[in-house]
């Protein structure tokens, strides 16, 4: 009966996953990681309903939760990075490294 | 016979014996820690120091006479040093008090020449404060009631030896000289430290009294005693193999060559091989060694003493080979025992009496050494002759003077031993009446030979009257104490006596051999030295002689087996160290630092690479999760 | 009285008072800190007067319960071999901060730029917490604590505080600690599970462990550490770095004090929790000891730095140290537990003398010596009685130890084991001690006035003040060492009672001598 959903929050998280690796724009690969995270939130809320219990749907309002501080502090990077580099690639952002 | 039962003992001027020790051991500290204040008395505490030792040494001696004879053994108890091992205690007998008074009578006139010859040193309340360290050191030695005890002393003698040779440290020589005697002794205190612990594994205890007493049992490796014990001895007597050092240490000032470099410190190997007697009587192969070496270097010391030019060095080489006669009694057993203390009384006197008028003629020649440039020095110089003059005639053994008693003593317990032994005693006193004839005349007879500003004149009465009482002990010691027996009955206590005591054979074989020897080994002396002209320049000699100032090679001997070797050893250990054992720390950690400096870059800084390996993780970690199954 | 903690206590509130003082205000920090060391040992000094052995192995015993679900405590008490250790820290603490007075002002010639002065007395009164809680804590994940917390003071008085090289031997000293003291972590937690006692207190773990391959493993994690620590050969070189390094002042600290944790380790922790498997590697020990002895001493000898100088000595001293622990008589383990207590004292005033040396001169290297006696007497001969004492001159107090551990190791029965060869090689370094020791002291002190040294001033009165203590303890302890050494017989005792070792008789027993002594 919840298989749709889980077939469905496979689906999103997939497209996010694959978003996030193939797309170079911050933006873009930034809404693919939201897409993730709400496809997990679907199957936390539809393990939840399986079993008959709330700690699934307790996981979701964590997970909104951070993915909010994620949005505000994420924007403000890229929106950093962007005003410095005049770019929004990420494969441009690669001075962390060695 | 056995030596006596030791009994322990309170009350009286014995029981206060330690203050022998304690007030020489004061008097060291308030001049090193009053400084400069005490500048302007200081010699004369050091003197007052040294002397009220003296007194409690001569009325303990009176108090111990006044026992009876079997009694004379007393030990004082003083403390406990290390709990469940050693008690500090004195052990007062006819040993180790002939020792005190030598040590405080003669160290007191030394004391008293010492403010003479000292007076225009800056340092010279640092000297009489070491000069008390040193005769505090040496009561313990011979006072300790144990080993333990003794080898503080033996040690703390060694340290103001160093003190003292190294003086004038600002000279290299002088500190050179001060080190290398440390360190061979060292050498002589490793045999010492191992002796002792033999000593305490075998018997459990350092005490004399029960060790000694037991030393003779079944089952004590008395033999490897007794052989350590030589080699520390060896090492403070400057015995052969390791003489080396005393030559040296003519660099301190003569005071100190007198005191210490020939009447008292030195002979601590004799003190520690009469003192454990018993371990030797038990072991004939340590004695054999003992009489080898001391033949060894009597011999070795005449011949240095024979080719020296520095008047101080030349009378070192005698003090080596005197002690060699000392140790060669020693050897032999209790027949030498007596013999062996006798002459280290006597030469006591008459070594001291002839390094002080050293000391003298330095003093008025400008601190000269090179007898070649002395001579004629008896027409100015009245008392020093006389003085030194007795001693040397002392010590040649001339009839009737304290050396012909005391050595002619050992030479014929020698001969009664083993003949072979006996007849190179005989050589090593004929060897003896020409060096040390050669000193006398080359600087008080013969043409003046002096340098242009040398005005040479009497010393000061604070050092003659020291030469003059020294003088007399080199005259009448032996005599007293040789004729009748009378200290080996005094010594017998301590140390046991014979079965049948030696007698006394003026005309023996040996005794007129000798005598015609010293006459011959004198007489071409005086043909070669006193009559004839002696060239400024030492002329260049035979290899024998060349031999004999080298010090028989001792020094090269040292350097080419010990010394390079060494600093060879030294440097590859370093190199090990730094490059081997570092390096192999250093080397892991240059390795680890390495392999981590070429896995960062993986780390390449794309956001989306990192993004792809995690997928990957992810992957193969669903994948593991699926093959365990059951999920 | 809760003795111990207090003495734990006092020093880190010192601490945070000394770092908590406002900006400038370095002499006050000074002052405070000198005051609360001498607080600390006039509390030692009263708690040590208290203590009577004899009476129980234990003494000032608090125990109270920290992590309880793993049977963790806070448990301190002491013993005689503790005791004289907590004092010895108690003792050179003050005298190192006495000493230390203008080592961080930045005015040596030798010294790093101006750090902050009150950090630097801040992290020594810190130390001194660590290193009293170190030899008091009788539960071992609490020893395990201390034992890596001590690290993090003295890291930053050797890094921040040290000489050219100070990140290098900083870096070096807490990495080889940091190691030694991992392969113990692991050792102690499988201690804990495998005893099945739920608890990390001493007491009770000493025989708990009865196999003898457990026994082995768990006792070569402590060792290690214990080796890396103390430092036994091979593990040594971050020693030289290390004091070499360090100012003076923290130089005593780490080789007078933090060393000797880890041959009190050895002796309370590997012995008595693994007696088996330290009867079997008793000729591992030995050997590395004896090689330490002869091999540090030689190295020491081709020093051209004092202070690697002293520390390789130093190296040379631990090695009879270990020895004297491993030869497990009453004799050789009391001489190491005193030899842990005058080698603090010894080495602490030739490192400390040493360090009044290079503050005038600017250099730790011997050759830019020479003819010191003749300007500064005081310096050279203070210099000659600390070096004299490093060499074990009877009469002062390291001769003493020397000779318990030499006479006690030669004399061990334990296990037929030629306990004779090693001593008799160890003897050897005495003659070693006077040519490394008097050779610098030649170099250093005489000859004839080097023109660098010429202005070269006395000691002054603060220094005298730090020098003279330890003097008259070393003077002192090698006449009558009977106090010190009637408080570690008894817990000396009792630890080789847990090791079950034969005692020592002697092969010929003498009998009692009425008035002959013994």
């Amino acid at each position: 009966m919840t298989t749709h959903y889980l077939v469905l929050s496979a689906l999103l998280f997939s497209i996010g996953a694959v978003g996030v690796l193939v797309r170079r724009n911050a933006i873009v690969v930034f809404m693919c990681v939201e897409l993730m995270l709400n496809a997990c939130n679907l199957a936390f809320v539809t393990f939840a309903r399986q079993h008959g219990n709330l700690d699934g749907q307790i996981i979701a309002f964590f997970v909104m939760v951070v993915a909010a501080a994620e949005v505000v502090v994420g924007l403000a990077i890229i929106v950093t990075i962007f005003r410095t580099r005049r770019s929004a690639s990420v494969d441009d952002a690669n001075l962390l490294k060695y | 016979m056995e030596p006596a039962e030791i009994f322990p003992h309170s009350g009286g001027v014995i029981g206060v014996s330690w203050l022998m020790i304690a007030l020489p051991l004061l008097g060291a500290a308030i001049l090193l820690l009053g400084g400069r204040r005490t500048d302007r008395w200081g010699h004369f505490l050091g003197v007052a120091m040294s002397l009220a030792s003296f007194v409690v040494g001569v009325l303990t001696f009176v108090e111990l006479l006044g026992l009876g004879e079997e009694q004379r053994r007393r030990v004082v108890e003083l403390f406990e040093f290390i709990p469940g091992m050693v008690n500090m205690g004195l052990l007062v007998d006819p040993l180790s008090i002939s020792f005190v008074l030598l040590i405080t009578g003669v160290g007191s006139l030394i004391h008293i020449y010492s403010i003479g010859y000292m007076s225009h040193d800056p340092g010279r309340r640092r000297f009489f404060a070491y000069l008390n360290l040193f005769v505090a050191a040496m009561l313990l030695l011979v006072l300790a009631d144990n080993y333990v005890g003794m080898f503080i002393g033996w040690e703390g003698v060694g340290l103001a030896s160093y003190l003292l040779i190294g003086f004038w440290q600002h000279k290299p020589s002088a500190a050179t000289a001060a080190q290398k005697a440390f360190i061979v002794n060292r050498v002589g205190d490793f045999g010492l430290l191992v002796a002792m612990f033999l000593i305490w594994t075998t018997f459990g205890s350092f005490a004399y009294g029960p060790v000694l007493g037991a030393a003779g049992d079944a089952n004590v490796p008395a033999t490897a005693i007794g052989l350590l014990l030589l080699l520390g001895a060896c090492g403070k007597s400057a015995q052969l193999p390791l003489q080396s050092w005393l030559l040296d240490a003519m660099e301190g000032p003569t005071p100190v060559s007198a005191l210490i470099h020939a009447a008292t410190m030195v002979t601590a190997g004799v003190y520690l091989i009469v003192r454990s007697g018993a371990f030797f009587q038990a072991a004939p192969t340590a004695q054999l060694v003992v009489t080898i070496v001391g033949v060894a270097t009597l011999l070795a010391g005449a011949i240095i003493g024979t080719a020296k030019d520095d008047i101080k060095k030349a009378l070192a080489g005698s003090t080596m080979s005197q002690i060699g006669y000392m140790v060669l009694a020693a050897g032999l057993g209790p027949i030498g025992y007596a013999f062996a203390i006798a002459h280290l009384i006597t030469h006591g006197f008459f070594k001291a009496s002839m390094f002080l008028g050293a000391g003298s003629v330095m003093h008025a020649m400008n601190d000269e050494v090179d007898m070649r440039k002395y001579g004629g020095l008896a027409s100015v110089m009245k008392v020093t002759w006389a003085t030194f003059g007795l001693g040397y005639l002392a010590i040649i053994g001339f009839p009737l003077l304290s050396g012909y008693w005391t050595k002619d003593g050992i030479i014929e317990a020698a001969m009664e031993h083993s003949p072979i032994l006996g007849w190179l005693a005989v050589i090593g006193a004929g060897l003896t009446g020409f060096y040390m004839s050669r000193v006398f005349f080359m600087t008080f007879h013969g043409k003046r030979r002096w340098a242009e500003d040398a005005h040479p004149h009497e010393s000061p009465a604070v050092m003659t009257w020291p030469l003059i009482l020294l003088s007399i002990g080199s005259v009448f010691g032996g005599a007293f104490l040789i004729v009748g027996n009378r200290f080996m009955t005094f010594l017998s206590p301590a140390v046991g006596a014979p079965e049948e005591p030696l007698g006394f054979h003026p005309f023996s074989v040996p005794g007129i051999t000798t005598l015609v020897l010293v006459a011959i080994g004198a007489g071409y002396a005086w043909t070669k030295y006193g009559r004839s002209e002696v060239p400024a320049v030492a002329p260049r000699g035979s290899f024998l002689t060349t031999f004999a100032r080298r010090d028989l090679y001792g020094d090269a001997l040292n350097e080419s087996l010990f010394m390079r070797p060494g600093q060879w050893l030294t440097r590859l250990a370093v190199f090990f160290d730094n490059r081997g054992v570092d390096g192999l720390v250093n080397g892991l950690a240059a390795g680890i630092g390495g392999s981590s400096g070429r896995l960062r870059r993986i780390q390449t800084g794309f956001a989306r690479s990192y993004a792809l390996s995690m997928l990957f993780g992810a992957a193969v970690v669903a994948g593991a999760l699926l093959l365990v199954g059951n999920l | 009285m809760p003795w111990l903690s207090i003495l734990i206590a006092v020093p880190v509130l010192g601490a945070v008072a000394v770092a908590l003082l406002p900006k400038g205000s370095d002499k006050a920090a000074k002052q405070l800190a000198l005051g609360v060391s001498l607080v600390v040992l006039v509390l030692t000094l009263v708690m040590a007067v208290q203590f009577a052995p004899g009476n129980g192995r234990w003494a000032f015993q608090e125990t109270y319960d920290w992590i309880p679900s793993f049977g963790v405590h806070y448990a301190v008490a002491v013993d005689g071999i503790a005791l004289v250790l907590i004092a010895l820290s108690a003792v050179l603490v003050p005298i190192v901060i006495l000493a230390s007075w203008h080592d961080a002002d930045g005015t040596g010639a030798d010294n790093p730029p101006k750090r902050s002065v009150k950090t630097y007395f801040s992290l020594l009164l810190v130390l001194e917490a660590m290193m009293i809680g170190v030899f008091a804590a009788t539960d071992i994940f609490l020893f395990y604590v201390f034992f890596e917390a001590m690290l993090i003071p003295m890291y930053f008085m050797i890094g921040s505080y040290g000489g050219a090289q100070r990140s290098y031997a900083a870096v070096k000293f807490l990495l080889y600690s940091l190691f030694g003291g991992l392969l113990m972590l692991v050792a102690v937690i499988a201690l804990y599970s495998i005893a099945g006692k739920s608890t990390f207190l001493f007491p009770e773990l000493i025989g708990a462990i009865q196999d003898p391959t457990t026994q082995k493993w768990l006792f070569a994690g402590f060792f290690i550490a214990f080796a890396i620590k103390a430092p036994l050969w091979p593990f040594h070189t971050w020693l030289p770095d290390a004091a070499a390094q360090a100012p003076a002042g923290a130089a005593v600290l780490l080789v007078g004090v933090l060393d000797k944790v880890g041959t009190y380790g050895m002796l309370r922790f590997c012995l008595e929790l693994f007696p088996d498997a330290s009867k079997f590697f008793i000729p591992l020990v030995v050997v590395l000891s004896v090689i330490g002895i002869v091999y540090g001493a030689i190295v020491a000898i081709g020093q051209t730095d004092m202070k690697r100088l002293i520390a390789y000595t130093s190296i040379s001293h631990f090695g009879f140290i270990a020895l004297g622990v491993f030869a497990m008589t009453a004799n050789s383990a009391a001489g190491a537990t005193l030899y842990m207590v005058n080698h603090g004292f010894s080495t602490g005033a030739l490192f400390l003398i040493a360090g009044f040396l290079i503050y005038r001169r600017g250099s730790s290297y011997i050759a830019d010596y020479g003819g010191v006696r003749n300007v500064a007497p005081l310096l050279a001969g203070t210099f000659l009685i600390a070096g004299l004492s490093g060499l074990s001159l009877p009469g002062l107090s390291s001769f003493v130890s020397e000779f318990m551990v030499l006479v006690g190791t030669f004399s061990s029965p334990v296990e037929n084991f030629g306990f004779e060869i090693p001593a008799i090689i160890g003897a050897t370094g005495v003659v070693l001690a006077a040519i490394y020791i008097l050779w610098m002291y030649k170099r250093v002190a005489t000859g004839p006035t080097a023109e660098s040294v010429s202005g070269m001033k006395d000691l002054n009165g603060r220094e005298k003040l730090v020098i003279v203590p330890l003097i008259a303890l070393i003077i002192g302890l090698g006449f009558y060492p009977k106090p010190l050494l009637d408080v570690i017989n008894p817990a000396v005792g009792t630890t080789l009672a847990n090791v079950s070792v034969p005692a020592f008789a002697p092969a010929h027993p003498v009998a009692d001598q009425k008035g002959a002594g013994q």
